[in-house]
């Protein structure tokens, strides 16, 4: 992680390093997650791998299928003789990292969920009480705003994640088949419903009236919202320590709208984030080191310290109590939004999270083909037909890979 | 007659072309033929399951049609970046061949920006044309045109040819000015004698002997738009909006780098090789016959 939340990082590192004498953590920034990803596959293959390496949720399929490379948490622990207690996780999170049989693969660290963004002082200035709850709300905020003289209503980033994976989840629609592919390579992608077509192209029609703005891919489009062109924003709710630097007015998180059209009621967001993955090949005495240092990250102060620097969740329910105790959320009443909206419901097949192959790859292709539907240059059926069909090309490329 | 000048060993022509083969071989032809073994296996990304499967790899890839929509768009990129950098470079040759007083200042002035990175020179335009904050851009505004190249292909397109233009300019010139340098300054003034005006003295005589330098340009220029400009587009936009300035180095990198498929990626590293050493080689039949190399 880079920018302000790598220092954050580094800090929890070097608070590590103080707290004992027998081990000493390096972090080291590698760029974004898909490159660090990338730089770890080469480091593995060149044999120069490090212990532990942060894997965005995407690439969960990969590190999976790798068996080799990877040392599965559950098992480190044990081997190490560190007590290690899963029911202390919130379920919502782990869920989405645990294989079939319900072992621990990866130790889950910063994971957030898509939340509506909106500037507090733009809707005052165009008299609204209340953050949208449907996207019919949407629009019409939308449309108040552009009258108070705003150029937008709203913007999002990581559509992928925002607009396609999280809308399922949120309306308990598939976005693949086989349990959105937990149960298997073989699954195929189904998101290209009708219901989802016609938000998405609604949404690209309502650019020319000035409520949707697009600003590109993952979270270049925080711009359109910290300079105030734009009066709400979805994206991750990681986005705390960003805003508050960069934002020069009061804003505030809601959750996200729901398609009345779809479903009476919102089920559950899923996370993004990422997890640490421990990698095979160094020695026993190492792996001791990471043990401790995983427990470390998990324990309650430091994780509600992160959660309210930074806006991720807490992933242990000691820490979100914590941070309760301490008065967080009196003083932020927003910050509790992301963990309401991943337990909202107990998640259901379709709501648990989604696990296929190749699907950093994927994730290009949908943006790539949203990106037409924004520019106006297909309609959004043909566009989320044609994401279908040649993602699942991609996942039948997986499945004979491994 | 040519006087021939013959050493009689024979291990020394061998040994003076040892080192540079070597380079050759280490950092050309090793890396490019592990390529092309690894274009016929299919792996996972941390390559514990490998199988051979000869062609497969290149069947998945000719069988998909925005492969070749790469194709074009690659061969339109690159030649509208060397031909834009050529022509440009070449007016300001001329311009800073005929000018007496602060030539080495103008010179240095427009052999700068060669210094600069391509991930930097990317990053700049990225600053100056952000559809939200770049400088540019409100200009551009003002004019009522909203300039927007995450969404808009088009100038998504414009704009990476400007930066990878703008970059390679000065290399251009550089070989430019010096090739108009070289050529003897008694014939300039003798066709000025004879009455030939500035661009009828460009046109007959600076024009064709400055041709040799020009083809060779030419060759590096388009060479350059297929690999060299990857920095460019990486920063500017990553191949966005919806492919619009994908070419095919971008595109064999996304999929080995970020889609760790590197068996498919090898494989369009394959093609891309044949694809440069075909068109060096139509350069150097059809397009260096036109050149005169003996005046």
């Amino acid at each position: 992680m880079g920018a302000e939340n790598g220092e954050r990082v580094e800090k929890l590192a070097a608070d590590f390093n103080a707290s004992q004498n027998n081990y000493r953590v390096v972090p080291s920034f590698k760029g974004n997650y898909t490159d660090t990803m990338t730089g770890a596959v080469a480091a593995f293959r060149a044999r120069k791998q490090p212990h532990i390496v942060q894997v965005f949720e995407v690439g969960t399929a990969t590190m999976m299928a790798a068996k080799g490379a990877i040392y599965p948490v559950e098992q480190l622990m044990a081997d190490s003789d560190v007590v290690f207690d899963k029911s202390i996780y919130l379920p919502g999170v782990i869920s989405y990292y645990q294989t079939p049989k319900g072992n621990l693969l990866s130790m889950p660290f910063n994971s957030s969920t898509p939340v509506l963004w909106y500037n507090r002082e733009a809707f005052a200035k165009a008299g609204i009480k209340q953050p949208p709850s449907t996207w019919q709300e949407m629009f019409n905020v939308s449309e108040k705003l552009v009258a108070s003289g705003m150029k937008c209503g709203f913007s999002f980033g990581w559509q992928s994640w925002v607009m396609i994976e999280n809308f399922s989840t949120w309306h308990d629609q598939s976005i693949g088949t086989q349990q959105n592919g937990f149960a298997g390579f073989d699954t195929e992608l189904s998101f290209n419903t009708p219901e989802l077509k016609r938000r998405i192209q609604s949404i690209a029609d309502s650019q020319s009236s000035g409520h949707f703005a697009y600003g590109g891919r993952e979270d270049d489009s925080l711009p359109l919202f910290s300079s105030g062109e734009c009066g709400m924003w979805m994206s991750s709710s990681a986005n705390t320590a960003a805003l508050s630097s960069q934002a020069k007015f009061a804003y505030g998180q809601s959750m996200l709208p729901l398609d009345t059209s779809i479903a009476t009621e919102p089920q559950n967001s899923i996370i993004g984030g990422a997890t640490l993955w421990v990698l095979q090949g160094h020695s026993k005495q190492s792996y001791r080191g990471v043990a401790e240092f995983l427990t470390y990250l998990s324990g309650a102060e430091v994780q509600a310290w992160w959660h309210q620097e930074t806006g991720y969740v807490p992933i242990t329910i000691a820490a979100a109590e914590l941070s309760r105790e301490q008065g967080f959320y009196q003083r932020n009443p927003d910050y509790d939004v992301a963990v309401k909206q991943l337990n909202l419901n107990t998640p259901t097949e379709n709501s648990k999270g989604l696990r296929f192959g190749n699907f950093v790859q994927i994730r290009t292709i949908i943006n790539e083909e949203l990106e037409s539907v924004w520019a106006g240059t297909k309609t959004a059926s043909s566009a989320l037909d044609d994401a279908v069909s040649r993602g699942n090309r991609l996942l039948r490329r997986f499945e004979r890979a491994n | 007659m040519l006087k021939r000048v013959h050493f009689r060993s024979s291990w020394l022509p061998y040994a003076l072309v040892a080192p540079q083969i070597l380079v050759t071989l280490v950092f050309f032809m090793w890396p490019a033929g592990q390529s092309i073994y690894q274009s016929f296996l299919i792996e996972d990304a941390f390559g514990f399951s490998t199988e051979f499967v000869w062609f497969e790899n290149y069947t998945y890839l000719l069988t998909d049609s925005l492969y070749f929509d790469t194709v074009f768009r690659t061969l339109f990129f690159s030649f509208s970046v060397a031909f834009l950098s050529l022509s440009i470079a070449l007016l300001l040759a001329g311009f800073v061949d005929r000018i007496i007083r602060g030539a080495m200042f103008y010179r240095t002035m427009l052999i700068w920006p060669y210094a600069v990175a391509p991930v930097i020179a990317g990053a700049l335009w990225v600053f100056m044309f952000d559809p939200t904050l770049g400088i540019l851009t409100a200009m551009l505004d003002s004019f009522g045109w909203h300039w927007n190249h995450r969404l808009n292909g088009g100038e998504a397109m414009a704009l990476v040819i400007i930066a990878a233009t703008w970059k390679q300019i000065s290399y251009n010139f550089l070989f430019l000015v010096a090739a108009m340098q070289a050529i003897p300054k008694s014939l300039i003034e003798a066709a000025a004698l004879d009455g030939a005006g500035p661009l009828r003295r460009f046109r007959t005589i600076i024009f064709p002997l400055i041709m040799p330098t020009g083809f060779f340009l030419l060759v590096v220029n388009v060479v350059y738009a297929f690999f060299e400009t990857f920095g460019i587009i990486h920063v500017v936009t990553g191949g966005g909006p919806a492919k619009a300035t994908e070419i095919l180095v971008y595109k064999a990198y996304s999929d080995g780098f970020i889609g760790l498929d590197l068996g498919g990626s090898a494989a369009q590293s394959t093609i891309l090789m044949i694809g440069v050493v075909l068109l060096t080689v139509i350069q150097f039949r059809y397009v260096e016959r036109q050149v005169d190399y003996s005046s």
